[in-house]
């Protein structure tokens, strides 16, 4: 085989095992959580990190954003008349879209790159293969409750990303567009009601705007620690894998946003 | 490099390790050296009666070949044999070295010869392409990943870097092990962490506080062999513990090592660079060169080899 094939063929083989090991990390995770020893203490550490200490920046964001979704909008509704309608079109982009997104977004670089880079050292530092030597399971004592208090905060930030980013419209359409707040926030509940409910009384906005988030939370959490365990290379190679735990987790947030919401809407919006 | 006893009479190298085991530690160390020869007279002729057996029965193999698996060696609580190990390019071939009860092991040799690819083996850290790696007579590749944690709880291993859990305190990094796998009480868990922490020289209230960054390179080595022994393990494994001190440092960790083998019979394992503490502490020597073991004795049969490399290894020593 002509050496160019042969590098060819090295470098598929090595994408092919890292994707087969990305997903035996994920299941092997995923798996430990119902598996003792439980570390409680490590969850409840985790998402003190993951959640609490994120809620400063998601809140900044949503606040912003929705902000700037009603200004953007506010003359084109203006131009139809349609100024009462800034509720609905803020609270549908921001349940549905830009909450999850933003605070996934968010969390990948503040929480991803964090991770990634505790990993990194401890592996560089041979802290990992302590772990091993002392009996304990480096996956079940430090990826199984990172991916779980990720799992868990990441709905709980979009909820508070989603709701100040609503917030932030309503004083846009206050004070900009002359817009009560009252008929705001009717208009906020009508469009979430307008969706459908699925089991008569969950709203389908809040079922895409939850599904997501759970499914960031878990890419998050699983890209970071990935990429820490793999480290090699010293201090360079800590850098190394945060910066790819961030680009990989912020494009996989955005690409399997695309196949979520196609999958949602063909779930819950009846044909 | 072994030997392996054919049970062709006269006392088995297990038996007379467990003379040595049963002795009383207050012995003189002249009766325990020559306790130690008399073992490793022992061996010796037992390998040399294995090689003349080989011989003898070379024509008879074909009619009755030998089985290609001849088990763990009796006695002994770590043993390699015939390992051979690969990554892009062979890293060990033909591996085979075995540790008896309260031995000492150091294993020498160039940069890059695979000696703490050694211990990882042992640790079942990585599996052999082939051969075997006995731990009390178990071999650790046939093992499952968690059946390989069990195994690693009797076994204490020092990194060459300390490795200690930076986020924890001294106390927490040598407690860590009782708490993973022991149901003592945080009272019993206490004063274990104090009993080894005294172990090793280190003033417990002092030090139990303190972040491993807050300790020197030697005070973190003793945290390190600490909790390697938290768990009173029978097998400590220690990769280089004495890379990167000063002199007396080293002479400590040195001590502190022959300390272990001498009052808890610890069966050592010791990956270094240093000429003068391996003499020290060793029982027996491995020297890695050429991906195999190049020698393998006791440090006075390495100072009166003929072989040119290990002349020039030991530099004049």
């Amino acid at each position: 085989m002509p050496p160019f094939l042969d590098r060819l063929n090295d470098a598929a083989k090595r994408k092919v095992r890292a994707l087969q090991d990305y997903f035996l990390l994920a299941w092997t995770s995923l798996r430990f959580i119902f598996a003792r020893p439980f570390y409680g203490g490590d969850l409840v550490q985790q998402m003190d990190a993951i959640g609490v200490q994120s809620l400063g920046i998601v809140i900044l964001t949503g606040f912003f954003t929705g902000m700037v979704l009603a200004l953007q909008s506010a003359v084109q509704l203006q131009t139809f008349g349609a100024s009462m309608y800034m509720g609905r079109l803020v609270s549908a982009s921001m349940i549905r879209e830009l909450g999850p997104v933003l605070a996934g977004l968010m969390v990948a670089g503040r929480v991803g790159s964090g991770i990634a880079a505790q990993l990194g050292s401890m592996k560089v530092t041979e802290q990992i293969d302590a772990l091993n030597t002392l009996g304990t399971d480096p996956i079940k004592k430090l990826v199984t409750p990172r991916v779980l208090a990720a799992l868990i905060m990441l709905p709980v930030l979009t909820v508070i990303n989603d709701f100040v980013g609503i917030v932030g419209g309503n004083l846009i359409a206050q004070f900009y567009l002359d817009v009560p707040s009252s008929l705001y926030w009717r208009t906020v509940w009508e469009q979430i009601a307008s969706d459908g409910f699925v089991f008569r009384f969950i709203p389908n906005d809040f079922v895409q705007g939850l599904s997501k988030p759970f499914v960031f939370g878990g890419v998050i959490a699983i890209t970071a620690c990935y990429f820490g365990l793999s480290t090699s290379g010293g201090t360079e190679g800590v850098g190394i894998s945060t910066t790819r735990t961030v680009v990989a987790s912020s494009i996989l947030i955005l690409v399997l946003d695309y196949f979520l919401t196609q999958i949602l809407l063909s779930l819950l919006v009846a044909p | 490099m072994i030997d392996r006893d054919g049970g062709a009479g006269g006392t088995s190298p297990a038996d007379a390790v467990d003379d040595e085991h049963h002795a009383s530690p207050d012995e003189s160390g002249a009766a325990s050296g020559r306790r130690a020869d008399d073992v490793i007279r022992h061996k010796e002729e037992m390998r040399v009666r294995s090689v003349i057996q080989n011989e003898l029965s070379r024509e008879e193999t074909e009619a009755r070949p030998r089985p290609e698996d001849p088990g763990p060696l009796d006695g002994a609580v770590i043993e390699l044999e015939r390992v051979y190990l690969a990554f892009d390019q062979p890293v060990l071939e033909e591996i085979s070295f075995a540790a008896f009860p309260g031995e000492t092991l150091v294993i020498v040799g160039e940069s890059g010869t695979g000696k703490s690819t050694v211990l990882k083996l042992i640790l079942r850290l990585l599996q052999p392409d082939s051969g075997r790696v006995y731990v009390n007579g178990a071999d650790v590749a046939d093992l499952s990943f968690t059946e390989a944690l069990v195994v690693r709880q009797k076994m204490g291993m020092v990194f060459q870097s300390a490795a200690l859990f930076d986020s924890m305190t001294v106390f927490e990094n040598v407690a860590y092990p009782l708490r993973e796998h022991t149901d003592l009480d945080e009272d019993a868990i206490e004063q274990r962490v104090r009993e080894k922490l005294e172990f090793v020289d280190l003033e417990a209230d002092e030090v139990m506080g303190k972040l491993p960054a807050e300790l020197s390179g030697g005070m973190k080595k003793r945290v390190g062999i600490a909790r390697g022994m938290a768990n009173n393990a029978e097998i400590m494994l220690y990769d280089e513990p004495t890379s990167g001190l000063d002199p007396l440092t080293t002479g400590t960790i040195t001590r502190l090592i022959m300390k272990l083998q001498r009052e808890l019979n610890v069966t050592s394992i010791v990956v270094s660079h240093d000429i003068r503490a391996s003499f020290r502490m060793a029982t027996h020597i491995a020297l890695l060169a050429d991906r195999t073991v190049r020698f393998f004795g006791t440090p006075e049969e390495m100072t009166v080899s003929d072989d040119r490399y290990i002349r020039d290894f030991l530099g004049g020593y």
